[in-house]
């Protein structure tokens, strides 16, 4: 059986940050990237699947982007990976989600995957659509934010999280996708060993050129920063000094403290 | 102009976040249509054409089933946006719409602009996007509580709708939510810890201060994915909503699924080494510190 998960390089959601030149995406200036987390819940899961088929079965991920993402492909293949696909683009961050679950379905076409992992969304873009429009494409079954997975005789059953905690459970045949929420499992950190193995799995890199055939259907023309409401009052300074002022707050504006 | 809304029912009830659709539609000037697949026991309070279909026979999740009422729908409405609410029910279905259609797809919106661009959040909702469709159509999924839900009135001119079940996705029934020990709804105060609390190692610094001002120990949603803290102290769109009196934000960012939890407590303070947190959006005071340096020391001072 094959399998394929798809993962996103994404700056660490703690750094700060500035629109780019065209003011349409972030500066990449001083970030640092990683894994994006839904996609960690994803890598996770595929490869306890893999480990459960074991023999015959091939685990391929795949993730978009400049050079940079390689250090996450890599990442991915320590955790368990057989191999990977490389699809080169230095200006993927431009693509809307209908080109990259384009680009992805393209490659997928002709593989003969019957499962397919994505996390729900990014943590950059937040769109939450790529791996839908995926089977879309390619004619998958598909259900989305799952936090429960269990695959048996051809069908998938999941566990969908709904709003307050309600979950809705599914079934479904392959060739299926699905998209992890955080949450699924627990993502595994890499040994070093399995690090080391990594090093040998191999990497096909594909020009993102030889593969796009679709427009954009949407356009971002402007990244900005969220417009300061105000209002509330932002404290500084030496802990002694905010704790008093943090009490007199409290006493004043608060039944909390008498 | 004109949009075509798709509500939300819920084990048999009309959701009430359905409104905010049309209050959407409201502030884009559109005329609106809604399709809902739901009950006819519990139709919303609105005037428009309304096109229903039956929850019992088409289920409230079958996602194929619901693509092929959508799209005949579109088909008789021939509508400018189809809307959906960024629900679980929402961010599943639309994209399947979109691709249909070929259309774009703008998700979780926040705002409409001038320039005929929908606002969306980025980054863990700390900066915007303005996001504008090649073609004039568009598929959208609005942020739940971004706007204004539509005051119900008037009757719906309901025309019933159907559509063959089939495809590769069965739905099995609803799992509830896990039983909860304890009831964040009635708390007068709530202190919550976040990631920016480090480790596990530190829960008990911030349940300290909790009961340091009578209240109960909350928790943002990684801080529960990693164990720190059970479930039913989760605050936030998959956990409790909560608007007590006062809530303590203890390095918690403010991921948008967090504040839908919490954004009507009455007073809130967050404590946050980093000043541009999203957090500090809706606290009325945002603390810039270290979250284990300054609770300790709050908790101490309140103690004597």
């Amino acid at each position: 059986m094959k399998l394929l998960v798809c993962i996103k390089q994404v700056p660490d959601l703690e750094s700060r940050f500035k629109p780019d030149a065209a003011g349409v995406w972030y500066n990449e200036t001083d970030l640092a990237f990683r894994m994006n987390e839904y996609d960690e819940y994803a890598v996770e899961q595929a490869v306890q699947l893999r480990e459960k088929l074991g023999e015959g079965t091939e685990l391929t991920v795949i993730s978009i982007g400049p050079d940079r993402v390689v250090e996450t492909i890599k990442k991915a293949l320590a955790m368990g990976c057989d191999n990977a696909a490389h699809i080169q683009d230095p200006a993927a961050s431009g693509k809307d989600p209908w080109q990259i679950a384009s680009i992805i379905a393209a490659y997928s076409k002709d593989k003969g995957f019957e499962i397919i992992f994505t996390g729900m969304q990014s943590q950059d873009r937040g769109s939450a659509q790529v791996g839908v429009t995926i089977a879309e494409q390619l004619g998958f079954a598909c259900t989305t934010t799952i936090v429960g997975f269990d695959y048996d005789n051809g069908a998938i059953t999941a566990k969908r999280e709904l709003e307050g905690g309600i979950k809705g459970v599914v079934k479904l045949k392959i060739p299926a996708l699905v998209t992890c929420q955080l949450g699924l499992n627990t993502p595994r950190y890499p040994t070093l060993p399995n690090i080391m193995k990594a090093k040998r799995k191999e990497i096909v890199v594909i020009p993102v050129a030889d593969i796009l055939r679709e427009e954009a259907l949407a356009a971002t023309v402007s990244f900005h920063p969220p417009a300061k409401k105000g209002g509330g009052i932002v404290l500084e300074g030496d802990v002694a000094d905010l704790v008093e002022k943090v009490i007199a707050i409290l006493k004043d504006k608060t039944a909390v403290l008498r | 102009m004109k949009t075509l809304l798709i509500g939300e029912y819920r084990e048999g009830k009309l959701l009430e976040s359905t409104y905010e659709l049309p209050g959407f539609a409201e502030k884009l000037g559109a005329e609106t249509a809604m399709l809902l697949v739901g009950d006819e026991s519990q139709l919303p309070v609105c005037n428009g054409t309304l096109y229903l279909a039956d929850a019992a026979t088409c289920g409230e999740y079958n996602p194929d089933l619901h693509k092929k009422l959508i799209l005949e729908t579109v088909q008789k409405e021939n509508p400018d946006y189809i809307v959906f609410l960024h629900s679980s029910y929402g961010w599943d279905l639309a994209p399947r719409i979109a691709a249909s259609l070929k259309i774009a797809q703008i998700s979780e919106v926040i705002g409409i602009q001038d320039d005929g661009s929908f606002e969306v959040g980025a980054c863990n909702g700390k900066m915007r996007r303005n996001v504008k469709p090649a073609a004039g159509r568009a598929v959208i999924t609005i942020q739940a509580g971004a706007f204004t839900a539509a005051e119900p009135g008037g009757t719906p001119t309901v025309l019933k709708v159907t559509a063959e079940s089939g495809g590769a996705l069965e739905f099995i029934g609803y799992e509830p939510a896990e039983k909860k020990e304890i009831d964040l709804a009635k708390a007068e105060v709530i202190v919550s810890a976040g990631r920016g609390v480090g480790k596990k190692d530190n829960i008990p610094v911030i349940a300290a201060l909790a009961k340091a001002l009578g209240g109960e120990l909350g928790a943002s949603r990684p801080v529960v994915d990693a164990e720190w803290i059970a479930h039913d102290h989760q605050v936030g769109t998959t956990g409790q909503t909560v608007s007590p009196k006062l809530y303590v934000a203890c390095g918690i960012s403010g991921a948008i699924q967090h504040l839908a939890g919490m954004k009507k407590s009455d007073f809130i303070i967050a404590i946050n080494k980093d000043k541009d947190a999203p957090i500090g959006e809706i606290a009325d005071v945002l603390v810039v510190a270290d979250v284990m340096q300054f609770v300790p020391a709050l908790t101490a001072k309140i103690a004597k």
